[in-house]
């Protein structure tokens, strides 16, 4: 066990790009258990996906050893962040396992939105923060413009910022120094029982369920029985290790310590971050602040884009689950597109990286209805109702009154592009609560309802902005709405993957666009197609494709029935992935195309 | 009863929009192919010997361009047939021609041959379009060819193409005007479609527009239908007008799905055997190989792939809906063992309900909106 005043526990936050994963590579690499073989480029980001997209989807940590200039050996463990809005709460608990942390700011690009947020975050988990300037070995680097850009944006004392390029080592020996000068040793008794806090969980093949904790009172020994007061499962510890990054057993971890352990959990769900970790024979009353149980805020259906591969997402769906406590799915059918699951999200990219993980590892074609929020309805008969799909929109004449989320977002860009970008959050329903400048950069906060978010919120705010406006939110609330659910029917069906739920001044535009887009997308059949959008019985758009004119082979004779035939036959084969509307059948394709396209 | 057809595989030259199995060769040997079709004609026709009604219907010699066989040949050829199953008493022998391989005695040779019925690849009466088409002959050509047939043969047909690229409503009115005063019984009105593997595909492919587009183009089928119809040549079918008894009675074969016996390279044949199952047969496509399959065993067979019930009602379907007078009941249960129950009864209703399909005395027919659109009528009803 390691005498607290020996160890330092932070965190670094950074906007993507700005440096945190070459930093804690640097790191390791100086004090790390690596050896120069084994120290792959960015060893942190450990998911293809996230070495792509620089994203850090789930933490994951490492104990550094460093001998510091006064001459003793300091454990100093880097407690990595998820670096998503989505994923707020789970920044929250990683801070909270945390003493310091490191504020990383690209010396030429300077405070994103994104960081903004998670230095909020850290000052309320009561964390010290040491900005640190990156990449100022760059010729664009303009370390004193940013200081101040610290100072004014977030408040931050810039006079001790430190200078550094991870990628050249530049001040590194400084920070580590740093590490150890600027930020406070863990406190915590041995002798309290246990009071552990659960900061991550994910499923190892070999290893079961795997739990990164830190200790903040007690100790954790191998053998010992432990308990998760959020939900009373109590197993056995099989094993208690630190990250070297490598997995590396230990006899146990005490106060202060940041460590994994694995016991007989068989799935994640049953572990839940935040949730305090306690001797099961001797618990503590007292729980760690701040547990909430992961919430899913953001819905979409995902289909199968060939029914025959339904089995192949269920059992892909299964398994991401099995990883990802805040992932939720149930079965779901659709008369448009068949068979999929509902699935529910934590935020928009976290339904992305979702997306993207099982066409990816799981090489599934998939597509996704519009994604949908949660709304809380109260009916005319006192009923309540959380409604997370347009097609459980109940019989209008029985609601009493709707509730939708919103949020507040923060949005940092170049003053230039502020005109576009206010006003698509006021045709976004949004009221403006806040504008600064520093510079020539724009802060504005806007509180927004979420639905109008996830709707193509982002890709319109990067192309009115040039890719420059950087967003973050949170959720603020919930509020009465006009909420309305506009159906599209075709030839007086409706096409229950279509439906959405819309403010009513925004269903007519909805629908034209939507019966629009349609249009282009189902091809000219034998008969007349009628295209509606309707809010209950009231059409308010309609399209029509007319049937169509011309459709038969000039020669056909002995010598070409065959082809014939088999072209019919082949036909047939191509109608299991039509959709029967009335007389019309439609290539399920028009829906995917109608679903995948843009706001354009 | 049997049809008959022979397919002469050589052209002196490809045309662009054409997807036949035809060929350009320098030499042929005629004598060679004479005795080879001929000794695969008997061998097609043989097992119709011992049959009730052992006749030939009708015999039809495409191709390719079966205006370049000799006449001797030609003669060969319905000596064997002959030879082996007896004519029926009206047998309709008919003869494609090409207008550059026309010369009178050539054609006299082929009616001595007893050919009595000559079906010529006229295409268009104006020259722009005939280059545009890729065919050796002028207007002029033409308009001659058709004269001559009328001197050598009693029945004369030919074929134009239309919906071309540029071609106006009014242009086309004017060349079937044209075509009504030389025509003969029959005219076969095709629109021009793209097949793949021709030169025409593959223009159309890298953006070249090729035919016209959906909208002229029924515009041009509607002009012909009303034109045709006034110049009282029914559209006995899709794409064949006909005076009354002007019909192609070979043709009719495959659209009532009726026996044919395909004889020649890549032909193609439907044939009952002797225990009343019916077969699709396909020769060797190429010339050569079919050549020497024959010369070795008697017959070019390449495959020969039993059709089921099932499958010959798909087939019946799809080409008795292309004649005017439609698919009878009878004939449906008679040839696949089940009648209209066999489809699906809530499409169809649709389809009628349309006005698409109309289901009178025993009988299922394609009105004209429902032709000009059969495809997707097929597509819909044969699910």
């Amino acid at each position: 066990m390691t005498d607290l005043s020996r160890i330092r526990n932070f965190a670094i936050i950074a906007h993507i790009d700005h440096g945190k994963s070459t930093l804690a590579d640097r790191l390791i690499q100086l004090c790390g258990g690596l050896s120069e073989r084994e120290m792959k480029q960015q060893v942190l980001d450990s998911m293809d996906l996230e070495r792509e997209r620089g994203i850090t989807i789930k933490a994951q940590t490492v104990r550094l050893l460093y001998t510091a200039k006064d001459g003793i050996r300091y454990t100093i463990n880097l407690i990595d962040t998820p670096g998503h809005v989505d994923f707020s709460y789970e920044v929250s608990r990683s801070l909270a396992a945390c003493e310091g942390a490191l504020l990383v700011v690209d010396a030429s690009q300077g405070v994103e939105a994104q960081t903004l947020a998670n230095v909020y975050l850290a000052l309320e988990n009561d964390l010290e923060i040491l900005p640190v300037l990156n990449k100022v070995d760059l010729p664009a680097a303009e370390p004193d413009r940013i200081k101040r850009q610290i100072e004014e944006v977030i408040g931050l004392d810039a006079s001790e910022a430190l200078e550094i390029s991870a990628k050249t080592g530049v001040g590194i020996e400084d920070l580590l120094e740093a590490l150890v000068t600027h930020f406070p040793p863990p406190q915590g008794e041995v002798e309290k029982p246990l009071r552990a806090l659960l900061v991550d969980s994910w499923y190892d093949v070999y290893l079961g369920v795997v739990t990164l904790v830190r200790v903040v009172d007690g100790e954790i020994r191998k053998g010992m029985r432990i308990r998760m007061m959020s939900n009373g499962l109590a197993h056995e510890v099989d094993r208690v290790g630190v990250m070297t990054p490598k997995g590396l057993e230990v006899d146990r971890l005490g106060p202060g310590e940041v460590g994994f352990l694995t016991s007989g959990i068989k799935q994640v769900a049953d572990t839940n971050v935040g949730d305090t970790i306690t001797d099961d024979r001797n618990p503590t009353t007292d729980r760690l602040p701040g547990f909430k149980p992961s919430v899913p805020v953001v819905f979409c259906g995902l289909f199968p884009v060939d029914a025959s591969d339904f089995e192949a997402l269920r059992e892909a769906v299964g398994k991401l689950a099995l990883n990802d406590s805040s992932f939720h799915y149930e079965m779901e059918s659709s008369a448009a597109l068949g068979f999929g699951f509902r699935c529910g999200f934590l935020g928009l990219l976290h339904l992305e990286i979702i997306q993207e993980r099982l066409s990816r590892e799981y090489d599934l074609d998939l597509i996704s209805t519009a994604p949908s929020v949660v709304y809380k309805m109260w009916m005319t008969n006192g009923d309540y109702i959380e409604l997370h799909n347009p097609v459980d929109f109940p019989e209008v004449t029985k609601i009493d009154r709707i509730e939708e989320p919103w949020i507040k977002a923060t949005i940092l860009l170049p003053d230039e592009y502020l005109g576009p970008v206010l006003a698509l959050c006021t045709e976004r329903r949004g009221e403006q609560t806040e504008l600064t400048y520093v510079g020539n950069r724009a802060m504005v906060v806007y509180k927004l309802p979420l639905n109008e978010v996830v709707f193509d919120f982002y890709d319109r705010l990067k192309s009115v902005s040039r890719g420059y406006a950087s967003f973050d939110y949170e959720i603020e609330g919930y509020r009465e709405g006009d909420l309305v659910k506009v159906s599209i029917l075709i030839n007086g069906d409706p096409v229950d993957a279509l439906a959405m739920i819309t403010h009513r001044g925004q269903a007519d535009y909805r629908g034209r666009q939507i019966c629009a887009r349609l249009k282009d997308l189902i091809p000219r059949q034998l008969f007349k197609v009628a295209l509606q959008a309707a809010i209950g019985s009231k059409v308010i758009a309609r399209e029509t494709i007319g049937a169509l004119r011309k459709d038969v082979t000039a020669k056909c004779y002995g010598g070409d029935v065959t082809r014939k035939r088999k072209l019919l036959e082949k036909q047939k084969e191509g109608k299991k992935r039509m959709r029967q509307f009335g007389k019309v059948e439609i290539p399920q394709s028009a829906f995917l195309e109608a679903l995948k396209m843009g706001d354009d | 009863m049997v049809a008959l057809y022979v397919h002469w595989p050589f052209c002196k030259a490809k045309c662009p929009y054409c997807d036949f199995n035809s060929h350009v060769r320098e030499v042929i040997d005629h004598p060679r192919w004479a005795r080879a079709l001929a000794a695969e004609t008997r061998a097609a026709l043989a097992p119709y010997a011992d049959r009730p009604d052992a006749r030939i219907e009708s015999i039809f010699l495409g191709g390719g361009t079966p205006s370049l066989m000799a006449p001797e040949t030609v003669a060969a050829v319905i000596e064997a047939a002959r030879a082996t199953l007896p004519l029926a008493e009206d047998c309709e022998i008919t003869l494609e021609a090409n207008p550059t391989s026309v010369e009178a005695a050539r054609f006299a040779g082929f009616r001595a041959a007893g050919v009595n019925r000559v079906s010529l690849g006229i295409q268009s009466l104006n020259d722009a379009d005939l280059r545009f088409l890729g065919r050796e002959h002028d207007a002029a050509e033409a308009r001659g060819a058709i004269a001559l047939a009328h001197r050598h043969f009693p029945r004369v047909s030919f074929d134009l193409i239309y919906a071309r690229p540029q071609q106006t409503v009014a242009a086309w009115e004017g060349e079937l005007d044209e075509a009504l005063t030389l025509a003969g019984d029959h005219l076969s009105l095709y629109q021009l479609t793209l097949e793949p593997g021709t030169a025409f595909f593959t223009r159309a492919r890298l953006g070249e527009r090729m035919t016209a587009e959906e909208e002229r183009a029924a515009d041009l089928w509607l002009a012909t239908q009303a034109r045709m119809e006034t110049a009282g040549y029914a559209a006995y079918e899709v794409s064949n007008h006909a005076r009354p008894g002007g019909e192609s009675r070979h043709n009719l074969v495959y659209w009532r799905s009726g026996d044919y016996a395909g004889v020649g390279p890549g032909a193609h044949g439907r044939v009952t055997d002797a225990g009343g199952g019916w077969h699709a047969t396909y020769r060797h496509r190429l010339p050569e190989t079919w050549l020497k399959a024959v010369e070795a065993r008697g017959d070019g067979l390449a495959e020969q792939v039993p059709v089921s019930p099932e499958e010959r009602r798909r087939e019946l379907m799809l080409m008795g809906l292309r004649l005017a007078e439609g698919v009878p009941e009878a004939r449906l249960r008679a040839l696949t063992g089940a009648g209209f129950e066999a489809l699906d009864a809530r499409r169809l209703a649709a389809l009628v309900d349309e006005g698409y399909v109309t289901r009178e005395a025993g009988c299922l027919r394609a009105s004209e909106e429902g032709r000009q659109r059969l495809d997707a009528v097929l597509g819909y009803l044969l699910d």
